[in-house]
């Protein structure tokens, strides 16, 4: 399995990418392949200021339902919406097409809790 | 947690294995669209070891399955089989099962893996006449060979003619060189193909014979998550989700199972709901707002009044639409109507529709 080291992570198996004062969201190639085929991205909290940890969406696979929570405090701008159609992306591309959503994080600090790559792989033992 | 006779096949092939009905059982190997479009398209192979088999021979075999199922058994040529029930007093259902006429006075009874126990408790129960029962389910594979390559790829390893054997008729023969191997023209997947009963000491062989024989038709292993999508796209019931102990086969839509050409456990009160009618009933439906209902979520009528619940949902891989079932007052039931599914906190607009919903080509 591929997890980037440009990339943090969390122990709810999101991947988080920085770029100056906005993060992108997506789930791990980890979390993809635990869920199988993903049917549907339902993320209705777009325009929204959550809290780390709050959940801003749901991803469904053919047999489960999973919520995603978001790594960081912040409001969610957008949402990656080539998923409506093609839900599949997540599964085949996970760190690319599959990305989730894109926030402004309003916590700078909140960073430094996430995992890295090699904290990550070490949760879930690979 | 019990294990099937081919456990070890699974984990070789690197199954995502997990506990149903206390067994040890492979849920998905590759994926689940993949393996559900290999049973529609080319021939899966499901290994269904953990269901339930027994046998009931003798005289008074007929009178005590007439007693304790809905269908008439009477009916039933020798080397066929009938899908029925089990109803309880209460108005509800023990199990669904299959019976097959072995012989004259010889049937097997094939039933849920999670109502083992229950149904043999059960059916004793009612065996005043002490028929002789033999619960061979720890000794007896049983492989779902389905779709529609299934013929081509079983024939050679038989002689039974898969070819000219009806839909719910079987035979004994030898298979694989076994001899004395049960095959039914039956599944739960609507593609076709065929159900094998055999010795679990000939477990592993016959697996092997089977894929060599597949190989050039596409085979592949493919689990009970699969088999979910693929029984729910016709519409078939599963125990535990769509019926239980609570729901009667008349509300949902076992009618035609149920006949009251002889007696039966509780056969008055089902008699008297088909005559008067049910006050709510069991449809299927088809999502119109995007999103995917699951067991449980509730059904309302859009104006947030909850009127029934899912029984079974998911995405259809066939059909790619989303898709359920559930009971509903009959005043909802008829085609076309639009109910709300509740999900999260989102009502999502849904259509009656009718079963199955996947059509063969």
């Amino acid at each position: 399995m591929n997890f980037p080291d440009n990339l943090r992570y969390t122990k709810d198996h999101e991947w988080v990418k920085i770029e100056g004062s906005t993060a992108f969201v997506g789930i791990t190639d980890f979390a993809q392949r635990e869920l199988g085929d993903i049917v549907f991205v339902d993320i209705p909290s777009v325009g929204k200021t959550l809290n780390h940890n709050e959940v801003f969406g749901t991803v469904e696979a053919v047999k489960t339902v999973s919520d995603l929570f978001l790594p960081l405090s912040g409001k969610i701008e957008s949402m990656n919406n080539g998923l409506d159609a093609a839900p599949e992306a997540v599964n085949k591309d996970p760190y690319g097409e599959g990305w989730m959503v894109k926030m402004t994080f309003s916590n700078a600090a909140e960073v430094e809790n996430l995992m890295t790559s090699e904290q990550y792989k070490a949760l879930i033992g690979e | 947690m019990k294990s099937t006779p081919f456990e070890k096949i699974h984990q070789q092939l690197g199954a995502k294995m997990a506990e149903f009905a206390g067994y040890n059982m492979p849920i998905t190997y590759k994926g689940i669209n993949e393996e559900h479009n290999c049973v529609r398209n080319a021939v899966g192979v499901f290994d269904v070891s953990h269901m339930g088999e027994f046998i009931v021979r003798g005289e008074g075999a007929l009178d005590l399955i007439q007693r304790v199922t809905t269908n008439d058994v009477a009916v039933l040529a020798i080397n066929q089989a009938q899908y029925s029930c089990m109803p309880n007093n209460d108005g509800g259902i023990v199990d669904d099962l299959l019976v097959y006429r072995l012989s004259e006075n010889g049937y097997m009874l094939v039933v849920n893996a999670s109502n083992i126990d229950k149904d043999w408790n059960w059916i004793q129960q009612h065996n005043t006449a002490n028929v002789d029962m033999e619960n061979i389910s720890d000794k007896t594979a049983l492989l779902a060979v389905q779709g529609p390559k299934a013929t081509e790829v079983l024939q050679p390893l038989t002689d039974i003619n898969l070819k000219e054997m009806k839909y719910y008729h079987f035979a004994k023969g030898t298979f694989c060189g076994v001899e004395n191997v049960l095959i039914s023209a039956t599944g739960y997947t609507g593609a076709g193909g065929f159900e094998i009963y055999f010795d679990t000491k000939h477990a592993e062989m016959i697996w092997n014979k089977i894929f060599e024989s597949g190989a050039t038709s596409g085979i592949q292993a493919v689990g009970l998550a699969c088999r979910d999508t693929l029984r729910l796209e016709m519409g078939f019931c599963l125990y535990g989700n769509d019926i239980d102990d609570t729901t009667s086969p008349i509300e949902a839509g076992l009618g035609w199972i149920t006949k009251f050409t002889k007696d039966f456990t509780n056969r008055n009160n089902i008699e008297a709901q088909k005559k008067n009618g049910v006050t709510k009933k069991i449809v299927g439906f088809e999502m119109i707002d995007r999103g995917i209902p699951r067991h449980d979520y509730l059904i309302t009528d859009g104006n947030g009044n909850t009127i029934g619940k899912v029984t079974s949902g998911t995405q259809a891989p066939s059909l790619n639409k989303a898709i359920g079932m559930g009971y509903v007052p009959i005043e909802y039931s008829k085609t076309g109507i639009e109910i709300f599914i509740s999900v999260r906190d989102k009502q999502l607009k849904a259509q009656v529709v009718r079963i199955p919903f996947y059509k063969a080509k």
